[in-house]
């Protein structure tokens, strides 16, 4: 194993990037964003103008997320935005199952 | 080599058309997407349905792949034939976006990989950045809220001495920050798939996923506590101790509290940025034996207490 540790970034809600930072690490362009953005897939956290945007580092992991789903199923945007936002509360509604489950089994339990 | 049966993969028959095949595709990739599915192996199962559609939809790749059929699933390790050479080869997939990096070395044997693509990429001066990496990084709520340093094993796309790219088995040690939550992802820059031609390499981004903690439950920054109390703590109020992610913390019951109440510690929550807070949810729990005396009591409460817990009920 490599020596070196290499520090993470945190992709959060504090961290900022604006409409350039996003279109670099996500190779896409300006014009793709302000479609997404159009489409409800993205919400800038502040700024009126596409230059006064500014994003959070879970916007740019949603956008990799919304890639990869047209790319892989063939979903085109307003697809996308239904999926990403479906797929939130699927996933919001199987943590609350699974936690009543566990205070279910936590009663149940002698 | 294992052999891989591409019609078994998308269980579609040998003689299945283009659109069956198309569609087996869909419904198969739409259940087992990394993004859609929770199943641990769903990354593995989605590269192997992409695998066998991108050989599968194509004419030429497909009648290649169906004569290797019938040699290799005579029995035994799969190797190619002796001299043989794929015609079809690949050239990036189509609506699958697919990437032979990504495909097994069953494919790579078959037909052959980017690593000729790399090369000549080079020669003519093209540069590009490298694909970004996915990774699910599992952590104990212990090691998400006091942050850890994580060793990983990944399988990455990496150019060998001769540029072919090969795929290789890479530990790497992550120091995870304080304060993760569960679905968030973090980045290590420049860790993810080469870059071609001299272009930089993509990132590499784990997504967290925290363990069901015995006593702690996570939701957002915030934590939440169930903290069992007696009936006599609850009616009289008392000064109890409560586990925290940092050790023991002193909290006051207020007399008269209730069943399911919650309190808050504020700032015992997940730290970062906005640093969340521990919610105690009170749990009044009766003593598990009851003596001569205790009963006593209880019947002396019973006479002294006029209490119908049922009355909204009609009852």
């Amino acid at each position: 194993m490599g020596k070196e540790t290499h520090s993470a970034e945190m992709m959060d809600e504090f961290m900022r990037l604006t409409l350039r930072d996003l279109c670099f690490d996500c190779h896409i362009s300006a014009e793709y964003v302000i479609e997404l953005v159009e489409f409800g897939i993205l919400r800038p956290r502040r700024g009126r103008a596409p230059s006064e945007w500014v994003f959070a580092g879970s916007d740019l992991v949603r956008i990799k997320k919304a890639e990869r789903l047209r790319r892989d199923l063939d979903v085109n945007l307003p697809g996308v935005a239904l999926s990403l936002d479906l797929l939130e509360e699927v996933r919001e509604l199987r943590r609350a199952v699974e936690q009543l489950r566990r205070e279910q089994a936590q009663r149940e339990s002698p | 080599m294992e052999f891989k049966d591409y019609y078994d993969i998308l269980g579609v028959n040998e003689d299945a058309s283009k659109s069956e095949i198309k569609s087996a595709y869909r419904r198969l990739a739409r259940k087992y997407h990394p993004d859609v599915s929770d199943d641990e192996d769903a990354e593995d199962r989605f590269k192997e349905v992409s695998e066998a559609y991108e050989v599968l939809k194509d004419d030429e790749k497909r009648a290649e792949y169906d004569q290797l059929r019938r040699y290799g699933s005579s029995g035994g390790g799969f190797e190619p034939p002796p001299g043989w050479e794929s015609s079809a080869g690949f050239s990036g997939g189509g609506f699958t976006g697919a990437d032979s990096r990504d495909f097994s070395d069953f494919f790579e044997s078959v037909f052959g990989g980017m690593g000729g693509g790399f090369r000549q990429q080079r020669g003519q001066g093209f540069a590009m950045r490298g694909e970004d990496m996915h990774h699910p990084l599992s952590l104990f709520l212990e090691e998400a809220y006091h942050g850890c340093e994580k060793a990983i094993t990944l399988t990455k796309p990496e150019p060998g001495p001769d540029g072919q790219i090969q795929r290789r088995q890479r530990n790497l040690k992550v120091k995870v920050p304080a304060g993760v939550r569960d679905g968030q992802n973090i980045r290590l820059k420049g860790q993810g798939g080469p870059g071609m031609g001299g272009g930089p390499a993509g990132d590499l981004y784990l997504e967290v996923r925290i363990a069901p903690h015995p006593h702690f439950r996570l939701e957002g920054s915030d934590l939440y506590l169930t903290l069992p109390v007696t009936p006599w703590e609850a009616a009289l109020g008392a000064s109890v101790q409560v586990p925290t992610m940092d050790g023991r913390a002193s909290m006051k019951i207020q007399p008269g509290a209730r069943e399911g109440q919650k309190m808050r510690l504020r700032g015992k929550g997940m730290p970062g940025k906005q640093r969340g807070d521990l919610y105690v949810v009170l749990q009044i729990t009766m003593p598990p034996k009851q003596t001569e005396k205790s009963r006593e009591l209880f019947r002396a409460l019973a006479d002294e207490v006029p209490f119908n817990p049922r009355e909204h009920l009609g009852v």
